[in-house]
Order: structure tokens, then sequence, then C-alpha cells
């Protein structure tokens, strides 16, 4: 139970990590290939915020009730991955567009095919 | 074949960062820049949610880059989609059902506003630009799953998406000017707590919030074609 | 307490991943990744931070969803 506490979220993020990269690399489908992506970015995010927090720490937002800085998270790993979340999403829909284009061109997805085809 | 040399290869990635966490102590946080946003905060910004000061305030440059690659895909898509002739004669859409019509045209203002207030009080709560322009654009999302046959319009949306974006360059470009800094804080602080306190950290946030909502409508906009 | 909910939430997010790597159909796998994302915003919010918890399920669970759900129309539903 104590190495469950204290590892847990850090098991959890390479998890994804490992579960999109495995997917990146071996699947045939481009579709599949993006998907991998999109879940090797939550699987960082996941591992910045965990790197931030502090046992008993309560959330960076000052209000009515709470008016002094006594045992707050670190704010700065939340600012980037405030960053990171909008960058993977236009990422992705780029990645899409091209996708798409890709489909209308050759008529197949799979990228075996794609790349045996010569100019 | 490939799998297998994919698997021997992340199990020699799992031994290496197994070895490498163990050394990092889960929720023990030593690190001086985030103590130092953390006290001196609420005095020299004066907004109540010290993450929105790092993203605005402190770091406000990060910012601009990433409003700078969003453009460049929204941008990068319309290309990508624009060498076709837009349809401009409406083709025979399948009309939706009355109940599901009357729902939408009430669920929209609402979301709207929702999405509004997230970005203007991006300062005293939870929320922000991006997350309140998120939300609108899914209330543009909703509008063309239900209500089909109708698009946005165009001009509007780009005239709408370059405003926001010059009213950001533009307050960055005023503390320039008076020669203290690119995005100085040049607007007094106010009063801790109300809507009308630190500085330009509104104005910026209502401006990223327009921007982010308009492009990502956007994005929708071309990405979807209008068939039976 | 705390430990037994983040554990079980972890799991269900593996199985979850592991479900989208697995599955044939693309619409069930797009599913499977709007779930993985949902999770990651409940536990985003469990280490105290609700801006990014409230960007992830904006984001991620609403606008990329809709966007593959537009892609896998405009091509093949079904991997070969």
């Amino acid at each position: 139970m104590n190495f469950l506490s204290q590892y847990i979220y850090y098991i959890g993020a390479f998890g994804l990590f490992f579960i999109g990269l495995y997917t990146m690399l071996t699947k045939k489908n481009l579709i599949k290939v993006i998907i991998g992506l999109d879940i090797l970015d939550t699987g960082v995010f996941l591992f910045l915020i965990a790197i931030g927090y502090s046992s008993g720490g309560t959330a960076p937002i000052f209000s009515k009730s709470v008016t002094e800085t006594g045992n707050m998270v670190d704010p700065v790993p939340q600012a980037l991955v405030l960053t990171g979340i909008v960058i993977g999403v236009s990422v992705l829909a780029l990645a899409l567009a091209l996708a798409i284009r890709l489909y209308e061109h050759y008529g197949t997805l799979n990228l075996r095919k794609i790349k045996e085809q010569r100019w | 074949m490939r799998k297998i040399i994919a698997i021997v290869l992340l199990a020699v990635i799992v031994m290496g960062i197994s070895l490498a966490v163990r050394e990092i102590p889960f929720g023990k946080t030593d690190t001086k820049v985030g103590e130092y946003y953390l006290n001196e905060g609420k005095e020299e910004t004066g907004a109540a949610n010290i993450v929105t000061s790092v993203v605005v305030n402190y770091r406000g440059f990060d910012t601009l880059g990433e409003i700078a690659v969003l453009f460049t895909a929204a941008i990068g898509l319309g290309a990508v989609f624009g060498s076709r002739k837009k349809k401009k004669d409406a083709e025979e859409v399948e009309k939706s059902s009355l109940i599901v019509y009357t729902g939408c045209r009430f669920l929209f203002p609402v979301i709207l506003l929702v999405g509004a207030y997230i970005f203007i009080h991006g300062h005293l709560t939870p929320g922000g630009g991006f997350q309140g322009g998120a939300v609108v654009a899914s209330a543009f999302l909703l509008m063309y799953l239900t209500c089909r046959g109708k698009r946005i319009r165009d001009k509007s949306n780009k005239v709408v998406e370059s405003l926001g974006g010059l009213i950001f360059v533009g307050i960055g470009l005023v503390g320039l000017i008076i020669g203290k800094g690119f995005l100085f804080n040049f607007l007094p602080k106010g009063e801790f707590l109300t809507l009308f306190s630190g500085g330009i950290i509104p104005i910026i946030y209502i401006a990223i919030g327009f921007k982010v909502g308009a492009e990502l409508t956007g994005v929708l906009d071309n990405i979807i074609e209008e068939s039976k | 307490m705390n430990v037994i909910i983040a554990t079980v939430l972890v799991l269900v997010m593996l199985v979850s991943a592991i479900a989208a790597l697995v599955f044939k159909d693309l619409l069930n796998a797009v599913i499977a990744l709007s779930v993985v994302s949902l999770i990651a915003a409940v536990i985003f919010y469990l280490l105290q931070a609700p801006d990014v918890a409230m960007a992830e399920a904006a984001i991620g669970a609403a606008l990329v969803t809709a966007i593959f759900i537009i892609a896998i129309r405009r091509t093949k539903r079904f991997e070969e």
C-alpha cells in the first residue's frame, strides 16, 4: 500500500505513454497512429501535473476564505500543461486534414500500401 | 517481426525510466520559482488566480507563441481544403425533427453565455481564455449537428479572429511605447477580488477567448462537408 | 481512501487505452479515446489543478472526438 500511494500516478502516466508509443510503432492504419499520438500526449501531461503536487496542498487560487499562501501546489507546471493541451489539439486537427487528403488521393489508408506505390 | 522489435525497445525504455523515476519523490516540491510566484503574485499583479497571472503576466510571451501556433494550424487547414469549389447552392439536406430543432434554438445562447462567463472571470475563478473559447466552439458544434443546412458566415468569423489577435499584440505594444517593456502591466491594479482588477489581464483574456472560439469554429467549418 | 480512488481510476484509464489500441471498428476506438480524456480530467482535479481539468474536459472530450468522427466519416470506417 505504501508503494502504491507513492507511485500510482507515475505508473498511470507512463502506462499511457507506452501504450501510445506502441500504437504509433506497430499499427498500419493512419487514423490508429493519430489516436496513439493523442494517448501519448495525455500521458505526458499527466506526468507533468503529478510532479508539481505537494501533499496536503490546495489549488493556487485566492478567494474569500483562502487569503494567504499556506500550502499551495506549484503553479508553473499547470501553465505549461495549459499551453500543451492547446498545441496538441491543433496538431491533431492538421494531421487529420492531411489524412483525409491522403485518402482522396490514394484510395486507401493502409501505410504499407501507400509506401509501396511508386511515383 | 516489427512487433518483436517494438516490444524489446519498449522494455529497454521501461527499465531506464523506472530506475530514474524512483529518485523523484512524490508530494514534495522544492522549487524556488513557484514559491516566488505564489508569494509575490498577489501584490504584483492583483489577480486572484495565480495560474492566470503566470500564463498572462509573468510568461505572457509564451502565450503569444501558442496563439501563433494555433493560428498557423488553422491557416494550414484552410489551405489544405481550400482548393475545391465550395458549393454555394444548398443541396437537399434532410431536416431534423421539431423537438431537436427547438432544443438547439434554446440551448445555443445559453452555452454561449456560459462560455463568455468563463473567459470574462478568468482572473477570479478557475477558467480563462482557452477554456471559454472551447466552450463557445462547442456551442457552434451543437448548431452544426442539429440545425442542418445552416453555415456560419466566413467573413465575420475571420474578422473576429483577426481582431482578437490584433488587440493582444496592440496592448503589448502600448507597454513598449511607454518605455517599460513588451506586455508590461500598465493599468491600475484595482481592488482585490473584484471584476476590474488585475490591470491588463481581463482585457487580454477576453481577446484570447474571442480568438480561440472563432478559430476552433473555423476549423470545424472547414472540415465538415455537407452530403446526404 | 484517496489511494483507493486513484488506483481504480488509473486502472480504468489503462484498460480503456488498451481497448482503443485493440478495437478494429474505428468508431469504437474513438469513443474509448474520449473515455481516457474524461478520466484524465478527473485525475487532474484530484491533483488540485482545476484550470487544467476544465481545459482537458472541454477540448479533449468534446472537440477532439467530434473532429475524429468527422474525419472517419470522410474516409473508411473499418481498419483493414
